[in-house]
């Protein structure tokens, strides 16, 4: 259960938010332009590294708003939390083996 | 008296308040502070069950909670718990026990023939024996389910209450034995907000089953007794006892599970009877202690062999004499122990059976000094006692420790005390992804890096054995959590003791038999699960490399004891057995919970009516005494339909339909999804949610909408009303109200916050009253003062206006197909308006409709409903709705609608079904099939989404997702039913078999 800073409400337990995948994933500005393979990178294709992930987050049971969260997901240590639309943090890539 | 073995004083029981108790149908007596197993053992009751696969006897082998044996049955239906630890269950006068797993008794088991059938059941032999043939399944269970017994359910629910509550710590300190004293004591001194948990009901820990310990030069309880005092007076301290931390989650985060009422004689009428304790804390020290190792000897599973700490605990802490004539079995020094306990109880001590070469440390010095039988560089090699162990046999050990040498010894005993070593607790380290480092000193896992920095290990749990370690590194480890949570504690001061552990060691995983292994006699790793040393090492010769693999297999440490026992020994032998190093062999992953838990802490007072919240709309009322029978829409209750007096559901429906054809129905349609959307940019969105074009939308008019995902599946559909130049209204279906309104927020925040649109659910802020008939009208012109004319307010038209003298909006939109209007009122006006329109529409026959009928009449006209007619794999040209599709806007999911698999011909397509006997109704979910073949399987098509008795079409109507079936009109297909039943239909032209132009819905 991970204790999550709402930019907005402050720490709140995970159970209050859901989790929106893979963060600073654009939608197309020309999906028609794009071909199949390419729209199914953004459509289905996800990362899923052992590390530094860059997610979504929405207070879903609170604020309702959405920010980003930087987290490492084997500690599950959460990095950093910065709003939508901001470049993320510069922050040391984890390695594990 | 308190039973024949007990000791006439001492220990940490009343003598004075014997309590009564039955076990197995026998009473007893025991002493207040007792645990089951203590009053069993004094009153000389070892054997308390039988083995899982052999039904072997069994006997009380620990004092807490690493038990494999002794799980009993506690309390008469509906109040009994299988699989109680009787180790951890504190007597409590009146108490009824049973043992488990052995039928018709314990002292006679049918089952026991197991037992001379052992050769036939090795490892893996479910999995082996059970497998095939698959159908026999159901038949094997039944045998392995009776054969295995763990325990019977309650037969009716569960009369206790429990409860759920959340706490907040700077500190958690597990287990108050001296390490968790320390701690708890070096955080609360610096003011740190300390919560202590113990699982037992006292605290002290191993302190409590110790004889001579001394601390700060008095008495180690003494100093435990101080330290509690200490504790309790300080306000920023909890102490949870007879509380268990089954779970180390992430960021600090604990499951607790508080006994509260379960030692009580008579249980307070307030008080739950178990509580979970959500508990997020900022700093953790484990001091959870270390649990004894025993040794894996041929026989080693007889009644009356225990851990030489459980004995030095019954003596001890409990005053009982689990013995009269004992052998102590041991490979490092703290065997002794139990040997000086015991001679001073007043045990015979016949023999200590010592695999090391020399009996050296301090404790087989003094035993030595004291004059006992001490046999070193010697092992016992099998047993001998049907139901109770009658004496060892000993012989000695070869210098490479794998075989024994030279003349068997025989020593009559009815106890046999043994110790392999100890293995720190470090289950709550490894569930919080802790990393485990090989003490090759002291053979055993022990903490390395800690994943969550917040968590500290101190004393035996941190593999610091001595009793001076664990004081001193347990006030270091408080002092240094609260220092981290800005609390001072200044430097610890650590109180003073001796600091002896354990060594020197002989570390023995196997210990050789005079016969060959698997042959005549049984070396058990994990008793609870019945697995030998034979059954690991078939495991290893038919492959099996990986300890995980292996576990599952053998189903070592996989009983409810979860291998505390057993499960090092186990991993000892496969490295011995593969020649790799222990580390290298690893460890099995630590998964909560540390003991069993009830289930009713997690209902906690979540049941019955509080399982789920209950919305009802503002009529509920009005429906429940008209007899409305409801269904369960998500949390809705919506009226089903309104049975009058002797109809049946078929006959209510039939009545409602025609109704509302004929000349006017009522709908409560307040559950509705409402999202009022407001901004400059409103029009602009909603174009880029939608499937179809919204910019061009007039004021006062009403849009029927598409939305899908961007994977191009439908997601929700619904009419939209623009209010006003930058105001709409979204409808969406009643389930995906919440769900609707996050993906419009996702989109609006992450993807175009360049947006000014403005959402907020408005769902529960009007009452929803649906007029649907050829007599809509007439009685909307009685009860309102909206122009109704149809040009005034065509279809698809909406208007403000006052209905029964209340404001309120009024949208011209039919999901029936007839003259509609949906009346929107704030909602403490709904039911007054309802009563109003039913008064009103009396002359019309008005009849209240519910879900059922409405769905009869959408099916008539082909509607569809999203989440049954489409599932999240159906796109809008799968419902042949191309005509909703912009070709020249960009929406959320069209790309998608041309990918490749989108555009596939044999893509499932939604038809309209009609069986070829018009009375025959299709069950929904039927398969649809070309061909009937003899038997399945045969090729499948799709399968029926809808299907209804029609009374306005006077026979059956049916809607299903056919593979290729806009291709497949006019073509014959067939529904195999159960039974062998075979249904034939034709794929209809459309699926709208009422008023296919919609003249009714427009006049």
């Amino acid at each position: 259960m991970l204790l999550i800073t709402c930019p907005y409400c402050g720490p709140r337990c995970e159970s209050e938010f859901s989790n929106g995948g893979e963060a600073h994933i654009e939608r197309p500005k020309d999906p028609a332009s794009l071909t199949d393979a390419e729209w199914a990178e953004f459509v289905f294709l996800r990362d899923n590294p052992k590390g530094l992930v860059l997610e979504r987050w929405n207070h879903a049971q609170g604020c309702r708003r959405w920010f980003n969260v930087a987290r490492d997901s084997v500690t599950y240590e959460i990095l950093a939390v910065y709003p939508m639309g901001s470049p993320p943090p510069a922050l040391e890539p984890r390695r594990y083996v | 008296m308190s039973g024949r073995m007990r000791l006439p004083h001492g220990g940490q029981v009343d003598h004075n308040k014997p309590l009564n108790f039955t076990f197995n149908g026998k009473s007893y007596r025991g002493l207040t502070g007792d645990s089951l197993a203590a009053a069993l053992l004094a009153n000389g009751v070892h054997l308390v069950g039988r083995s899982f696969k052999y039904h072997r006897p069994r006997g009380i082998v620990t004092a807490g909670p690493e038990e494999p044996n002794a799980l009993v049955q506690v309390g008469e239906d509906p109040r009994s718990d299988p699989n109680i630890k009787a180790t951890q269950l504190e007597l409590v006068e009146g108490l009824s026990a049973a043992s488990q797993n052995a039928w018709p008794s314990v002292e006679f088991d049918v089952g026991a023939i197991n037992s001379t059938a052992a050769r036939l059941i090795p490892a893996g032999f479910y999995y082996k024996t059970f497998m095939w043939p698959a159908s026999a399944w159901k038949t094997y269970e039944h045998f392995i389910r009776r054969a295995a017994g763990l325990g019977t359910s309650p037969s009716q629910r569960d009369p206790d209450r429990y409860d759920k509550t959340y706490a907040h710590c700077d500190v958690l300190v597990v287990g108050a034995g001296p390490a968790g004293l320390a701690a708890a004591l070096a955080a609360g001194r610096a003011g740190a907000r300390v919560v202590l948990v113990e699982q037992d009901h006292l605290l002290g820990g191993a302190l409590l089953s110790a004889s001579e310990e001394l601390i700060d030069g008095n008495p180690a309880l003494d100093w435990v007794r101080a330290a509690e005092t200490e504790l309790r007076q300080m306000p920023g301290v909890r102490i949870l006892t007879r509380t268990i931390a089954y779970g180390a989650f992430d960021h600090g985060f604990f499951g607790l599970m508080e006994n509260v009422t379960d030692h009580l004689e008579e249980a307070p009428e307030h008080l739950p009877r178990h509580r979970l304790w959500k508990l997020r804390t900022k700093q953790t020290v484990f001091c959870s202690g270390s649990i004894e190792r025993p040794l894996v000897f041929a026989d080693n599973d007889r009644p009356g062999v225990m851990t030489a700490s459980a004995v030095q605990s019954y003596v001890n802490r409990y005053a009982v004499k689990p013995g009269k004539r004992a052998v102590v079995f041991t490979n490092n020094d703290s065997g002794y122990g139990a040997a000086l306990d015991m001679v001073a109880a007043g045990i015979e001590v016949a023999a200590v059976v010592d695999a090391r070469p020399m009996a050296t440390g301090p404790l087989s010095e003094r035993a030595e000094a004291a004059g006992l039988r001490i046999l070193p560089d010697r092992v016992i090699v099998g047993t001998e006692g049907r139901k109770r162990v009658s004496k060892v046999r000993v012989a000695d050990l070869n210098a490479e420790g794998d075989g024994v040498v030279g003349a068997v010894e025989e020593i009559a005993c009815d106890l046999v005390a043994n110790s392999g070593g100890w293995n720190p607790t470090v289950h709550l380290f490894c569930q919080s992804k802790g990393k485990l480092r090989w003490d090759e000193t002291h053979a055993c896992f022990v903490p390395d890096q800690a994943m969550q920095a917040s968590q500290r290990s101190a004393g035996a749990a941190n593999g610091s054995f001595g009793l001076a370690s664990c004081l001193g590194e347990g006030a270091e480890a408080g002092a240094a959590a609260a220092a981290d949570t800005g609390f001072d504690a200044g430097a610890p001061v650590a109180a003073e003791a001796e600091d002896r552990d354990f060594l020197p060691g002989r570390w023995l995983w196997l210990v050789p038999s005079d016969k060959p292994l698997g042959k005549k006699a049984k070396h058990f790793v994990d008793q609870q699960n019945d697995v030998t040393a034979a059954d690991l090492k078939l495991a290893l010769r038919e492959g099996y490399i990986s300890i995980e693999h292996v576990k599952r297999y053998t189903t070592t440490g996989m009983a409810t004891d979860q291998g505390k026992l057993g499960n090092v020994n186990a991993i000892g032998i496969v490295a011995d057995a593969f020649g790799r190093p222990l580390p290298e062999v690893g460890v099995t992953t630590f998964r909560p919970p540390f003991t069993p838990v009830s289930f009713g802490i997690f209902a906690g007072r979540d049941v019955d009516d509080l399982l789920d919240p209950i919305r009802r709309t503002p009529m509920h009322a009005w429906h429940e005494r008209n007899g409305a029978l409801f269904e369960d829409v998500g949390q809705w209750r919506r009226p089903w339909y309104y049975p009058q007096y002797g109809e049946d559901m078929h006959g209510a429906v039939n009545r409602e339909v025609k109704a509302v054809r004929e000349s006017l129905g009522v709908l409560d349609a307040s559950t509705l999804g409402k999202i009022d959307i407001q901004g400059p940019d409103a029009a602009e969105f909603l174009n880029r949610v939608y499937t179809n074009a919204w910019l061009k939308l007039d004021v006062g008019r009403c849009r029927y909408g598409l939305m899908l995902g961007e994977d191009g599946m439908v997601m929700d559909d619904g009419v939209t009303t623009r209010l006003g130049e930058q105001h709409f209204l979204m409808t969406t279906t009643t389930g995906n109200a919440a769900p609707v309104l996050a993906h419009l927020e996702d989109y609006l925040q992450t993807e175009w916050p360049d947006l000014k649109v403005y959402l907020t659910s408005v769902t529960e802020q009007f009452a929803t009253i649906t007029l649907s008939g050829p007599n809509a009208r007439r009685l909307m012109a009685e009860i309102s003062d909206a122009e109704l004319s149809p040009n005034a307010l065509p279809h698809m038209g909406f208007t403000a206006a006052r209905v029964a003298g209340v404001p309120a909006r009024i949208f011209r939109i039919s999901f029936t197909g007839e003259l509609s209007y949906e009346i929107n009122v704030p909602a403490s006006f709904g039911m007054a308006v309802w009563q109003t329109v039913m008064t009103a529409g009396e002359r019309y026959g008005i009849t209240p409709y519910g879900t059922e009928s409405m769905h009869v009449l959408r099916a008539e006209k082909g509607y569809i409903i999203v989440g049954q007619e489409t599932d999240g794999s159906v796109n809008p040209l799968d419902l042949d709705m191309g005509w909703i599709v912009s070709k020249t806007k960009d929406f959320i999911g069209k790309r998608s609608l041309t990918r490749e698999d989108m555009l596939k011909p044999d893509r499932k397509q939604l038809v309209g079904i009609l069986t070829k006997d018009p009375e025959e109704v299709l069950p929904e979910g039927a398969q649809l099939v070309e061909q009937v073949l003899k038997e399945p399987p045969m090729p499948m098509l799709g399968h029926v989404t809808s299907s209804y008795h029609s009374p306005n079409c006077g026979r059956s109507i049916a809607m299903a997702l056919v593979k290729g079936g806009l291709a497949k009109k006019g073509e014959t297909l067939f529904a195999p039913l159960e039974g062998g039943k075979v249904v034939p239909c034709v794929v209809a032209d459309s699926p709208v078999f009422f008023d296919p132009d919609g003249e009714r819905m427009r006049g």
